[in-house]
């Protein structure tokens, strides 16, 4: 007791030096605590999306640019894939196939035009608003919401891909009429509207003023559609019905399509019909391309662990050799005491007393900053996946 | 009080030597020890406290034999029976007054700190002229200050020997007078002698018997 009374006051004395050292220790143990508990935290997140979703279909390429764009909806764009693909699937009776359609943004956030079944396959809730219901319709993830401080009743406008392109993709005015609540995943980070208003923007379908109006057929004047057609960029229901698709669905793209096989025998049926490599699509499992990806990270981790472990060993050298030159410092401090009475191992412990209060100071400051690092970890790897997408 | 009988003592073989055939020192008595630099005069007042054992013969302090106690009864005996005036004080920069005072009941178990412990400082402090000092640390204090704190320090346990080496070396002339008589004032409250080592020859007539080391050298101390 004494000798922590003792080793208190010299800390409390010390005050500037004690906090560099409280410091240098802190990190010593926080940095490595925090990081081991961020990566498997973004282990558990990365594979967590890819385990829950069993198969993935897309055109054949790369894996992980598939995997990337369909779970994450990163800016990679593998080739798109065909409509029919996906109702070959339906046909076969052997799984649900989820379309999801990445290929736009908006406000720096990804457009995933998607079916309903995606929001059931997801597990996501709405936190405001209603689901998507008509063509034009946008529900917003809980980060989307936060950034862009939209909510029900805004409304948002897809990014122009070319503004020179006079055939290319047009902006599109969308409604917002849900916000879902947060997941900590990438959900929250994208804005989802129906796969049509996705072919929408793409300029596969679109609405305008009727080309033959009633007064023309009276008239008997020939019908002439050019430029001065007015091309709709906002779906309302004055104009919904002028809406309308060219050339057949089944030609339509998809980024990719999100499977979910009935069982584990529709699974392995299915990925027997994909195998041909010279297929032009290929249907793949996102969990071992993820734990691919992570394995490489960790590979990367142990070089990380390397690099922490020969810093950690030159903070504590330096630590180390603070205390011995204090303590050499302090001699006459210990001769004094020697000769008022005290045991040598009473000095010892004065020492090891302060060197031991130091350490648990560190020690709870790093425990707190990880305990805050471990509570917000789901939300911070969640966004920094974001962010690297 | 001490009785030293054929005392010697060597630092390694062939190195200074000090033999003290005989030396008494009664309670309450105030002695000062003279002698040129590396004439033992630390080493004795070492040899009472326990600090060194002797080679040969016999050192006795308020009737304890301390050459024949254990090192542990002997730190005891220390901190129970001496105390010490440094030159420097050996005050602990990070403590208050109040804490430096009360410092020996912090670093041993043979002494406990009680409110009793904790009155006299107050009263050490007042007699000292202090009172209003203790929560400062030594660096907020002067070196006459610094000194009755170290004062205070070595008779808040009532022992029964006061060791001084030089505690009066650092002072200017007046403080050296004045903390002296401090010294031997609050001594005689608590009925300790004095034992202490000067270089200053101009406070000689304050003590009651002066005792030259110069006889008792044999070879070189530091």
């Amino acid at each position: 007791m004494n000798a922590l009374y003792l080793a208190f006051a010299y800390l409390r004395y010390h005050w500037a030096r004690s906090l560099v050292l409280i410091l240098v220790a802190g990190l010593i143990i926080f940095v490595p605590v925090a990081t081991r508990i961020l990566l498997s935290t973004s282990e558990r997140a990365l594979v967590a999306r890819g385990q829950a979703t069993p198969l993935l279909l897309g055109s054949r390429g790369s894996r992980l640019d598939l995997t990337m764009a369909a779970l994450y909806f990163s800016d990679e764009r593998p080739d798109p894939v065909p409509m029919r693909e996906v109702e070959a699937v339906w046909d076969s009776g052997l799984a649900i196939p989820i379309p999801v359609h990445t290929a736009f943004s908006s406000g720096g956030f990804r457009i995933v035009g998607t079916t309903l079944d995606y929001f059931d396959f997801r597990d996501l809730t709405l936190r405001d608003g209603r689901g998507l219901s008509v063509l034009g319709d946008a529900v917003i993830g809980a980060d989307v919401a936060e950034a862009l401080g939209k909510t029900v009743g805004d409304t948002l406008v897809s990014a122009p891909e070319n503004l020179f392109d006079l055939d290319g993709v047009y902006p599109l005015e969308m409604p917002i009429v849900g916000v879902l609540a947060p997941t900590n995943s990438p959900d929250d980070r994208a804005i989802f509207v129906d796969i049509k208003t996705a072919w929408v923007i793409q300029g596969i379908g679109h609405g305008h003023e009727d080309v033959v109006t009633a007064s023309d057929i009276a008239s008997g004047s020939a019908a002439l559609a050019n430029a001065a057609v007015v091309q709709y960029q906002r779906i309302t229901p004055d104009n919904i019905e002028s809406f309308h698709f060219h050339g057949s669905q089944d030609d339509y793209p998809a980024s990719a399509v999100i499977v979910v096989p009935n069982d584990t025998r529709s699974a392995t049926i299915l990925k027997g019909r994909y195998l041909d490599s010279a297929a032009p699509a290929q249907l793949i499992e996102p969990a071992a391309v993820i734990q691919g990806l992570v394995d490489r990270i960790f590979r990367i981790k142990s070089l990380l662990d390397v690099v922490t472990a020969i810093i950690a060993v030159a903070a504590c050298a330096a630590v180390g050799l603070a205390l011995f030159l204090s303590y050499r410092l302090r001699a006459r401090e210990i001769s004094t005491a020697v000769k008022l009475g005290a045991r040598r191992g009473m000095v010892l412990r004065l020492l090891a007393a302060e060197t031991v209060t130091l350490l648990l100071i560190s020690g709870g400051i790093a425990a707190s900053g990880a305990l805050v690092v471990s509570r917000n970890a789901g939300a911070w790897v969640g966004w920094l996946l974001a962010l690297g997408a | 009080m001490i009785q030293i009988e054929n005392l010697t003592f060597e630092y390694g073989a062939g190195g200074f030597r000090l033999r003290i055939p005989e030396f008494a020192l009664g309670y309450r008595d105030r002695v000062a020890i003279v002698g040129p630099s590396g004439s033992g005069k630390t080493t004795l007042l070492n040899l009472i406290a326990g600090l060194l054992t002797a080679d040969t013969g016999r050192i006795a302090v308020a009737g304890t034999e301390v050459s024949a106690l254990s090192d542990a009864a002997r730190r005891r005996f220390r901190a129970a029976q001496i105390g010490f005036v440094f030159q420097d004080f050996a005050l602990l920069d990070y403590l208050s007054a109040r804490q430096n005072i009360l410092y020996p009941y912090r670093i041993t178990p043979a002494l406990t700190l009680d409110d009793a412990a904790r009155d006299r400082t107050e009263t050490l402090a007042a007699a000292c002229g202090i009172a209003d000092k203790l929560e400062r640390h030594p660096s907020a204090l002067s070196q006459g200050e610094q000194q009755r704190v170290a004062i205070c320090r070595a008779l808040v346990t009532q022992p029964k020997l006061i060791l001084s080496d030089e505690a009066t070396g650092n002072l200017d002339p007046e403080s050296k007078a004045r903390i002296l008589d401090l010294l031997f004032a609050q001594a005689s409250e608590v009925g300790a002698a004095v034992l202490a080592v000067t270089h200053d020859h101009e406070l000689l007539p304050r003590f009651e018997r002066v005792l030259d080391f110069a006889q008792f050298r044999e070879g070189t101390a530091t």
